[in-house]
């Protein structure tokens, strides 16, 4: 990686996500390392379940351990203190920091505050970069990641999964298509990034017509607090949402992902599919997780 | 040429800054970059839609005992690409540049996302990439493509 520090899946080339990829199949097969003494800072100043307790046992099965700032409304932040001084605090604490923040670029300023690496572990509706190695870890097990196309569905706007997938898609021999309501499209910003790497930016407003084209399917959640009324969120939300006999459309080797929680926008039923790989994806976090922060950890062994 | 005696007539200062080929109509937003509403006291003076050879019509503005800095220059630069600036000592003109597009500004400017880390009171200043056709948050990628006087921050 070009950088100390993972705050944005545009600083991912082919080759970083690759060695992470390649690395994580090893820590899958049962590969060990001993950093014993190595500790790793979880600031989550929002809450979180899947991310949080994924690095939390990543750090652990690395033989390291992990110092938590624990929850927001009992820490010092409640009291006013800035995220430049938490991060400097922690610092002296923890080798690498992982960060969850509601605000955008909140990793970014915290990776010009310390000297150890940060790692975003999601700021407000910006990236969510470690989720997108999971993902995309899931992709090449799957479908590979050469010559596939790829399916984006959901909130598009506020879903950081979401960003962070398609730029680093880009890296890939991948098309992408973006279905969405006309509110929640992507956002100007990452519109622009995917036409700088000159992808091709496909997006529609409804699954139909290209579902039987697609080697994957990634499903993000449409919140309720994206509309002003109930009867448009449910209304708006209900198109798109799948089930059992949606996927009949879709190629028999389809695999649908979901970052979690996912609430009613993947039926139960397709569970019993094989195209469901969500939970999968999720266990996937770990070896993921432990290969990034072997790699970022001897980084910072080095300075 | 603009006949200069012409421009003179708005007023002369003795030492200062003279910005000029601002483009129509930005005259305002220029103050606004150097924080200039007339309570600080500053001698100023405003032309707009002065007749110009270059750009047709244009603003002009004279500043008493005030230079710019490098920051201010930077976003001047955004909004009045053309820009002259004329460093006056002892009524003469002693230095004279033209603005330069850069690739970063920082300051003066304030992210329009409200929920960008840079505008929630952090020991930060704003930070822009200067692209094409736009300006970008150095925090939250926000895209500033125009009005970008708009986003001048008040202090
Ligand atoms: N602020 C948000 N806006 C939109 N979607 C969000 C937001 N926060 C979380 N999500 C969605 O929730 C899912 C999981 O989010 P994530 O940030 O990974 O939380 P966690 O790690 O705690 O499970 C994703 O679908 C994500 O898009
Ligand atoms: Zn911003």
């Amino acid at each position: 990686m070009r950088h100390d520090h993972l705050i944005s899946a545009r600083q991912l080339s082919r080759a970083d996500v690759e060695a992470v990829l390649d690395r994580a199949a090893e820590f899958d097969a049962g590969e060990r390392v001993d950093r014993t003494g190595d500790l790793l800072g979880l600031c989550f100043f929002e809450p979180s379940t899947r991310t949080k307790m994924s690095f939390d046992t990543a750090m652990k099965r690395l033989g390291g351990d992990t110092v938590d700032m624990g929850p927001v409304d009992s820490s010092s932040v409640k009291k006013g203190e800035s995220l430049a001084d938490t991060v400097r605090v922690v610092e002296g604490y923890a080798d690498a920091i992982v960060l969850r923040h509601p605000s955008e670029g909140a990793a970014t300023l915290a990776s010009e505050f310390v000297d150890v690496p940060v790692i975003n572990a999601g700021d407000g509706a910006g990236q969510h970069p470690t989720q997108t190695l999971l993902d995309l870890y899931t992709i090449r097990e799957n479908a590979g990641l050469d010559d596939i196309t790829v399916g984006i569905m959901g909130d598009l706007k506020y879903g950081r999964t979401v960003h962070s997938l398609a730029e680093a898609l880009t890296e890939f021999d991948a098309g992408q298509h973006f279905i969405s309501p006309e509110s929640l499209r992507l956002p100007r910003n990452v519109r622009y990034d995917l036409h700088e790497s000159g992808a091709d930016v496909r997006e529609h407003t409804g699954l139909e017509t290209v579902l039987p084209e697609l080697d994957v399917l990634y499903v993000t959640r449409i919140q309720r607090e994206r509309f002003a009324d109930e009867n448009e969120y449910r209304q708006v939300a209900g198109e798109y949402r799948i089930d059992a006999g949606t996927l009949e459309a879709a190629r028999d080797d389809l695999t649908v992902m979901h970052p979690l929680p996912r609430v009613d926008e993947i039926a139960a039923d397709v569970d019993e599919t094989d195209h469901a790989h969500y939970f999968d994806q999720a266990h996937n976090g770990v070896p993921v997780r432990m290969a990034l922060l072997d790699r970022m950890l001897d980084r910072g062994d080095r300075r | 040429m603009t006949d200069p005696d012409e421009e003179l007539r708005v007023s002369k200062i003795r030492s200062g800054t003279v910005i000029d080929h601002i483009a129509a109509g930005q005259a305002l937003n220029v103050l606004a970059i150097l924080d200039i509403d007339g309570s600080g006291g500053e001698e100023v003076s405003v032309g707009m839609n002065v007749p110009s050879d270059r750009l047709g019509r244009k603003d002009v503005l004279k500043v008493e005992g005030r230079e710019l800095s490098q920051a201010e220059v930077d976003v001047l630069s955004l909004i009045a690409p053309a820009a002259t600036i004329n460093i006056v000592r002892e009524f003469d003109v002693v230095e004279k540049a033209r603005v330069e597009r850069p690739t970063v500004v920082r300051g003066i400017l304030s992210c329009p996302n409200a929920n960008c880390i840079s505008t929630a009171g952090e020991p930060v200043e704003s930070r822009f990439e200067v692209l094409e056709e736009a300006v970008r948050c150095g925090y939250c990628d926000e895209l500033i493509r125009e009005d970008l006087a708009d986003h001048i921050a008040a202090d």
